[in-house]
């Protein structure tokens, strides 16, 4: 970690820099919307972020969850294997898709979610997977607060409102508002099972997303349809700064998830040996 | 299973009827929020059939939080949570009789209110009122399987009381918008409320499942 991380951060720094001079001076100014519409190099980018890291968060709690029993370890197993392939099925054999969701983008999302459940039960076993769900919830709430933020910022001038109702901003607000109640959750439990607590909100949390977006999917929906995978288009040099911007933003978060997690690793040892030291010395046979 | 849970359901509904804790203060509370609200909005009768929908389920919603506090807190006495912890009963058929406690709470709470509702608010439904009687049921179910979960989840935390709906509003939101939209829809009569009542079911399935599958782990974090 000493010799890698500064590397790390330094690259990150120059690649956020490269990415803001490429978003500011480089992209074509967009027709209708003019130089406001550079905001959404860093909505969009935050967004998808934000719900990478939350996905890691659900994936982190059920492993967490399921590690401690051997048998609902298996059934989770099993069930991401399944998903993989039965997203994979689904997304070439269901015909129509619903609005806004191309088959290889579906796939994608199962083939990754698979991955990303594999990646962490090998690499995040027992304690640290709680670690990594404590991580990615606090970094998450950072960037879905930049995309609350940006979001209205951008939507004043072009909407003439700040905010709508709509599916993906009340979606995002929910999953918001969860996460902080989960984070709240983590910070005022006085119980030794936080950690399963905080799991079992978190899952409550993901199962309730679907229930909100199809809730407001009943109503209008006014926000742009997505740039990739749904039905917008893009031009390809904006494309590509966007993506630019995406990757410094996965580095700066993988970069802050790292340094929070080594940074909790350390609260957690010297809490434990704390309490180790706090233990009365065992009585010397004399 | 079925006898834990009738023991445990039919002593939650005597120790209740005993003291009238829960449903004094939660009727209470629920009757000032009417009140308060009626003084805020001053609707004609038919401005509040728009509104009422909302109202209502937000007065059931703070009052059932009321109830929902009190429901765990009262087994943290003479360590009877820790005794059931230890005995060989299944968890589940404890929360399942603590969410049928709560749910009967709730209920009466709700049969009482009614008649008020309507003499302050001037309200008569357009649309098929029977179908009130399905979204309250599965309303009820969805605040309360969640809020007795989480009742649980906060029993353990330094401010329980402000912890409750803290945890329970925010994954209420789909189940709220639900009611409050098919109350709406039918007192106004203008569209229909079939899609709200599928979504509550579902709303309810789901979570029912995740916290009879979760609720030992949170019973057993201590």
């Amino acid at each position: 970690m000493r010799r890698i991380f500064p590397i790390f951060a330094v690259l990150t720094a120059l690649l956020l820099g490269y990415a803001f001079y490429q978003a500011m001076f480089v992209a074509p100014r967009e027709q209708t919307m003019g130089d406001v519409q550079r905001i959404f190099y860093y909505h969009v980018p935050s967004a998808w972020t934000a719900f990478l890291l939350f996905s890691l968060n659900f994936i982190a709690s059920i492993q967490y969850l399921a590690g401690r029993n051997h048998f609902a370890d298996r059934f989770v197993k099993w069930a991401a294997i399944i998903l993989g392939i039965a997203g994979c099925i689904a997304a070439f054999a269901i015909r129509p898709l619903p609005y806004g969701m191309e088959p290889s983008s579906v796939a994608t999302t199962a083939v990754a979610i698979t991955g990303l459940y594999f990646f962490i039960r090998k690499y995040f076993p027992g304690e640290k997977a709680d670690v990594l769900a404590l991580v990615t919830a606090e970094v998450g709430v950072v960037f879905c607060t930049v995309v609350l933020i940006t979001g209205p910022i951008w939507a004043r001038p072009v909407w003439g409102i700040w905010w709508t109702w709509d599916i993906r901003l009340t979606s995002t607000l929910v999953l918001w508002l969860i996460y902080v109640s989960y984070l709240l959750l983590r910070r005022f439990s006085s119980s030794d099972q936080t950690p399963a607590l905080a799991a079992a909100l978190a899952i409550f949390g993901a199962l309730d997303v679907p229930l909100v977006y199809f809730s407001i999917w009943f109503f209008r929906t006014q926000h742009p349809s997505p740039v990739i995978g749904g039905g917008g288009s893009i031009d390809s040099r904006m494309l590509h700064v966007l993506l630019l911007n995406w990757l410094a933003f996965l580095c700066l978060a993988g970069m802050l998830c790292w340094l929070r997690y080594a940074l909790e690793t350390l609260h957690r040892a010297v809490d434990e040996r704390r309490a180790i030291e706090s233990m009365p010395e065992p009585r010397s046979a004399s | 299973m079925t006898s834990i849970i009738q023991a445990t359901l039919a002593k939650d509904l005597r120790l209740e009827w005993r003291s009238k804790d829960a449903i004094n203060s939660m009727l209470f509370f629920a009757l000032l929020v009417v009140v308060i609200f009626s003084f805020a909005f001053d609707p004609t009768a038919e401005e509040s059939r728009r509104i009422a929908g909302g109202l209502i389920w937000v007065a059931l919603l703070f009052a059932a939080v009321v109830a929902l506090n009190q429901t765990w807190a009262r087994e943290l006495r003479n360590q009877a949570l820790e005794a059931y912890r230890v005995s060989p009963a299944p968890a589940n058929s404890l929360f399942l009789a603590k969410a049928f406690g709560n749910f009967v709470f709730v209920a009466v709470l709700e049969l009482l209110m009614t008649p008020l509702f309507i003499v302050f608010y001037k309200l008569r439904a357009i649309g098929p009122a029977w179908q009130l009687i399905i979204v309250a049921v599965l309303g009820t179910w969805a605040l309360v399987v969640n809020g007795t979960f989480f009742g649980a989840m906060s029993l353990r935390t330094r401010n329980r009381e402000i912890m409750l709906p803290l945890l329970l509003f925010p994954i209420s939101i789909p189940a709220v918008l639900a009611m409050v939209t098919a109350t709406t829809n039918i007192l106004t009569g203008e569209s229909p409320a079939k899609f709200w009542i599928v979504l509550l079911a579902a709303y309810d399935l789901v979570f029912t499942t995740a916290c009879l599958l979760l609720f030992e782990t949170v019973l057993q974090a201590e």
